[in-house]
């Protein structure tokens, strides 16, 4: 029974290695193809831009605003009991830029364009249209992955920023326009806290965040056929899909910690 | 016809887990001619195919393509070797996000520096060798399962391929549907003049198109020979599949005949 304990355990770490180094294998295959020549067709990445860029908008756009809203009211109270309600402004923006804006765009990023890419390559897989790109003679970590990189890469930070511009406005609304607090203090302490820094910190995490999100999402779809459980039929997509929003999502949150703790 | 081997497979083995489902495959392809792989559900027909893409790698053994190890050469070297391949999948692989003239046009635009008119040129002449006209616009999903492998074969001809490997062309198609594509497939290789490897479970009408029949049975090449030699092989595994598959569905026809 023991030796049995034992066989199925070494069985699964050997798993988890191998997949972790596949991961690895494959992260460095799609670099290297983004800089190989025939270098792309701006469509390619633009159409990628739009898919994983311009249709999360509209979410971020929501959760930013509500985010911003509920910082606003919850600052505003708490920042009352020590007469500081000036600092509201500053208070919104730090924990925007530097925590909330990235990881709350990345998460939403996640559940919105992340399951869709792995899906979307899952099915490539299963349905053997990408052996088929490889009969051609087409790389599919150039022809599929390296245009949905590039464009996760582009794309998060410039969502952060929306989701950032939008919750500063969500948590005005509620500051100034409905708790009362002063219009000129908010914007004042906003400007004399926020450092380049900040923002630098917010900017580096969203990139990381784009990495991490395509990198997993799309690797995973990628080796759907590999999978311990079985990657075929419908029922294997959808089971690596979630599999891989929430080893994204906990992957946000770890690396989150990792790139706070380097860089404040 | 010359008798010089395009494709060699030498004591090809290959395990998943505990189980070995190719166990030393031996296999010659000859330039120019049609060669049938059959045998029963989950012999591995397909995996030897996908061994001579250079999909699979095996265990041990050696895949020689052009007289070259397709698993010991550089990526590039491969994808000169893929280049003169095309590939009809057993449910096409056709891209469901883009119509059928983009399908067909993928090969040309990724692969050639050919102009948009010249691309729309060869891609209309493929579909009108595959009687597709009019259907350029279409998606996959909008096709019929004969359409889906007609487009499929469109793509895979698309850029004049030496060799060209069928895996299950007609499963999944009514009687008529598989005559057509056994039809379409006489004439694009009396056009194309093509070497064909086929894969396929369609005992015995593809014996009419095959030049070399291979059995695969127990992770071996039990025999490869001519569909005539193939019938009357004294081989008992061969016989057995001949019986099997050519002979009556009765039993009572059985002990008669």
């Amino acid at each position: 029974m023991i030796v049995n304990l034992l066989n199925k355990l070494g069985d699964l770490v050997l798993y988890y290695m191998n997949q972790a180094g596949r991961m690895g294998i494959f992260l460095v295959l799609v670099f290297i193809n983004i800089f190989k020549l025939p270098y792309y067709k701006i469509t390619h990445i633009t159409r990628q831009i739009y898919s994983i860029g311009a249709l999360s908008i509209f979410v971020i756009i929501f959760t930013g605003l509500f985010t911003g809203m509920v910082i606003g009211l919850q600052g505003y109270n708490t920042l009352r009991k020590f007469g500081s309600e000036g600092l509201l402004g500053s208070a919104v923006a730090l924990s925007l830029i530097r925590e909330l804006g990235p990881v709350l765009t990345a998460l939403m990023v996640t559940g919105r364009a992340g399951s869709a890419i792995c899906a979307e390559i899952g099915i490539m897989r299963n349905s053997e249209q990408l052996d088929a790109l490889e009969c051609m003679a087409i790389d599919p970590h150039k022809y599929v992955i390296a245009p949905k990189f590039i464009a996760s890469i582009i794309s998060l930070p410039l969502l952060t920023a929306i989701f950032n511009v939008i919750g500063i406005l969500g948590g005005y609304i509620i500051g100034v326009g409905l708790m009362g607090s002063n219009a000129g203090s908010f914007f004042a302490s906003m400007y004399k806290d926020v450092e380049f820094t900040d923002v630098n910190m917010g900017i580096i995490k969203s990139l990381c965040f784009g990495l991490i999100i395509v990198w997993i999402c799309s690797s995973k779809g990628y080796f759907v056929h590999l999978e311990r459980k079985g990657g075929f039929g419908a029922e294997g997509v959808s089971r690596v899909t979630t599999n891989a929003v929430v080893l994204t999502s906990v992957a946000i949150l770890v690396f989150d910690y990792i790139i706070t703790s380097l860089m404040i | 016809m010359t008798q010089e081997p395009i494709i060699q497979l030498v004591n090809v083995r290959k395990h998943f887990g505990s189980q070995e489902v190719l166990k030393g495959v031996n296999l010659s392809i000859f330039t120019g001619q049609t060669t049938v792989i059959v045998g029963e559900s989950g012999q591995g027909k397909s995996l030897i195919t996908k061994h001579i893409l250079g999909l699979v790698k095996p265990d041990s053994g050696s895949v020689l393509v052009y007289g070259k190890d397709i698993n010991t050469i550089k990526r590039k070297e491969l994808n000169e070797i893929r280049s003169r391949f095309g590939v009809l999948f057993q449910n096409a692989a056709l891209f469901d996000s883009m119509t059928v003239f983009d399908n067909v046009a993928l090969p040309l635009r990724e692969r050639t520096k050919a102009s948009e008119k010249d691309i729309a040129a060869t891609v209309n002449e493929k579909l009108k060798l595959m009687e597709l006209e009019g259907s350029n616009d279409k998606y996959p999903a909008q096709l019929s399962g004969g359409m889906r492998k007609r487009v499929g074969l469109a793509r895979a001809l698309v850029l004049n391929p030496e060799i060209v490997f069928f895996d299950e062309p007609t499963t999944g198609l009514d009687i008529a549907l598989s005559n057509e594509m056994y039809r379409v497939f006489y004439r694009t290789q009396t056009k194309l003049g093509y070497t064909a490897f086929i894969v396929s479970h369609d005992v015995p009408k593809i014996f009419k198109l095959a030049d070399n029949v291979a059995l695969i049975n127990d992770g071996i090449i039990e025999e490869s020979l001519s569909p005539e030699d193939f019938q009357t092989s004294e081989n008992p595994v061969v016989k057995k599949f001949v019986e099997k598959t050519m002979g009556h569905i009765y039993e009572s026809l059985e002990v008669e005949g």
